[in-house]
């Protein structure tokens, strides 16, 4: 009786455990998989425990080619994407102006698409144009999907602010550019990092509108897409593994640094 | 410094706007560089393609505009069961997500504690490693004869999902099943964090008000806790069944030529048969049906103002 007590107690964290115990298990498998010795081409069934493909990530042909595509790729989509969506984000924050409402719309629809209409359609604008396709096109796609993301992060952090605190700097005989440096930005710069954070990810993983625009370029999930096909190496794994555990530490960082600050002003 | 940001969340403010004179052109400057570029490579393209969909012609002879709409009617009558796949697949897989989210991001939310940024994190985290690595990952867990398989074997779950098609024989992989635990695992992040946001909003005060008042957790969950976060239950359903509804890589990768979406068949037509008045139409079909759909169900939920 106590224990179902406990369970009905508790049902909510037995769930929710239970549901990230779902979101972490394809983790776990690719982590254990990547000490895996395959036979064959696939990596799919467990073998035997080895080293080799730690020893050696960019021992497979072209892997860690599309990798450093994908890294260039999601770098300038995120500086692009971040500047042009801090930007928006601060005119639709701080300004009243005509067609706000159209703006709006238009920040909101590419989050409403699905990516594969999105894909279908600037890939009919880049062969009508006879653009060709590669590194440009798929930078182009990027930093237009990325945009929107950037636009509603910074926007939330903008609308949070307290605009009192820059009446109090202009109060003090700052100009618009000093204002701007040393109080604006420095209170948006969490939601711009968010954003930049979020675009970088999303470029850096996105398949289907890159699939659509890449011409004969090669990333890394269209390497991994056409490895599906022809037979996953085990360093795929170990690639996923470390972006796994790099994620972590970058965001367990970025923590430690905030709380410092926060004991700091406390 | 910390609570000055977040003061006001709770304090009204005084004036949003400082009134400015000056510079009146300064918002049209911040936004023409963004707003040129979603429209020259977002809304033109959609023109583009509305003009492709209405062509006829070949690769070699080239395609003109001929306003030939039958292509619509073709795409439709040809293409009907993977648009209706796509709906169901995706509003399973959302639904599934509500389910398995909820509880996730009420843990973060209320129960979690000093834990609570440890589990953000285990969320947020495995969108870093590649999703194609991850959807692959399901291919070994799902694998004929393994684990997963034998369990829903012998707690006869296979029987049931056999009955209903959800599967067929002793096989999870290559069936819609396969695919709908693929979408659901991919977009469930989607769905916990709105839900996350929207209940982190709630004041933990309410929940001890619904328990003075002797609601019991329950009644408390469906007359508070529940009609506070419709917010981010409306904007995780559509963030989670919109990108679902278009995306091919779950269906491709595992599922079988039974469990087609209507994206394969856009992508099949766009990148391989270089059919491109059939793709164009289908992707429109697709955007119609979801700006349909969608509207609606903001008209029905009465939350317009979520973004």
């Amino acid at each position: 009786m106590a224990f179902v007590r406990w369970f009905k107690r508790n049902l909510v964290v037995i769930g929710g455990l239970l549901t990230l115990g779902y979101l972490l298990l394809p983790n776990v498998i690719v982590t254990v998989f990547s000490f895996n010795k395959p036979k064959g081409r696939f990596n799919y069934e467990w073998q035997q425990f080895s080293l080799d493909a730690w020893r050696d990530p960019c021992g497979v042909a072209d892997m860690c080619g599309s990798l450093s595509i994908s890294l260039q790729i999601a770098v300038w989509a995120t500086i692009g994407a971040t500047i042009l969506g801090t930007m928006i984000a601060f005119a639709l924050v701080r300004y009243r102006f005509r067609a706000r409402g159209a703006v709006n719309s238009l920040i909101f629809l590419p989050m409403a698409m699905p990516e594969v209409v999105m894909a279908a359609s600037l890939l009919t604008l880049f062969l009508n144009l006879g653009a060709q396709l590669g590194f440009w096109t798929i930078l182009i796609a990027h930093i237009m999907f990325c945009l929107s993301f950037v636009v509603t992060a910074v926007k939330a952090r903008v609308m949070s602010m307290d605009p009192r605190l820059e009446q109090a700097a202009q109060d003090l005989y700052a100009g618009p550019a000093q204002t701007f440096l040393r109080v604006t930005l420095p209170i948006a710069a969490p939601g711009i990092a968010a954003g930049a954070l979020l675009a970088f990810a999303l470029s850096f993983d996105d398949f289907i509108i890159t699939n659509f625009n890449a011409g004969s370029t090669v990333t890394f999930p269209m390497f991994v897409w056409g490895s599906a096909q022809r037979g996953t190496p085990v360093q795929i794994n170990v690639i996923g593994t470390a972006m796994f555990i790099v994620a972590v530490l970058f965001v367990l960082a970025g923590m430690v640094v905030s709380n410092r600050r926060n004991k700091q002003k406390a | 410094m910390a609570s000055v940001t977040e003061a006001p969340l709770l304090a009204p403010q005084p004036d949003k706007k400082p009134p400015r004179k000056r510079g009146r052109l300064v918002p049209y400057w911040l936004l023409l560089p963004g707003i040129l570029w979603l429209l020259i490579f977002f809304a033109l393209p959609m023109v583009y393609q509305a003009s492709t969909s209405v062509q006829t012609g070949s690769l070699e002879e080239g395609f003109k505009v001929t306003w030939h709409f039958q292509t619509y009617w073709n795409a439709l009558a040809d293409y009907w069961p993977q648009f209706l796949r796509s709906v169901l697949y995706a509003g399973a897989a959302t639904i599934l997500c509500l389910v398995l989210g909820y509880p996730l991001a009420y843990l973060i939310a209320f129960r979690a504690g000093r834990w609570r940024n440890v589990v953000l994190i285990l969320v947020i985290a495995p969108f870093f490693t590649s999703f194609l690595i991850r959807t692959l990952a399901w291919k070994t867990i799902l694998a004929d004869g393994g684990p997963v398989v034998g369990a829903l074997n012998t707690l006869h779950v296979l029987d049931v999902t056999n009955w209903l098609g959800f599967t067929s024989g002793d096989r999870v992989l290559a069936t819609p099943l396969a695919v709908v635990c693929g979408l659901t695992y991919n977009f469930l992040p989607f769905m916990i964090l709105p839900l996350y946001t929207s209940l982190e909003r709630i004041d933990g005060r309410l929940h001890e008000a619904a328990g003075d008042l002797y609601a019991k957790p329950f009644t408390t969950f469906r007359k508070v806790t529940f009609p506070l976060s419709l917010p981010g239950v409306v904007s995780g359903t559509l963030l989670t069944f919109i990108p679902a509804s278009g995306d091919y890589v779950n269906a491709d990768l595992l599922g079988s030529t039974d469990t087609r979406m209507v994206g394969n068949v856009i992508q099949t037509q766009f990148l391989r048969i270089l059919d491109y008045p059939t793709a164009a139409a289908l992707s429109f079909i697709l955007m119609a049906a979801i700006l349909i759909m969608v509207t609606l169900y903001i008209r029905k939920s009465g939350t317009e103002d979520l973004v």
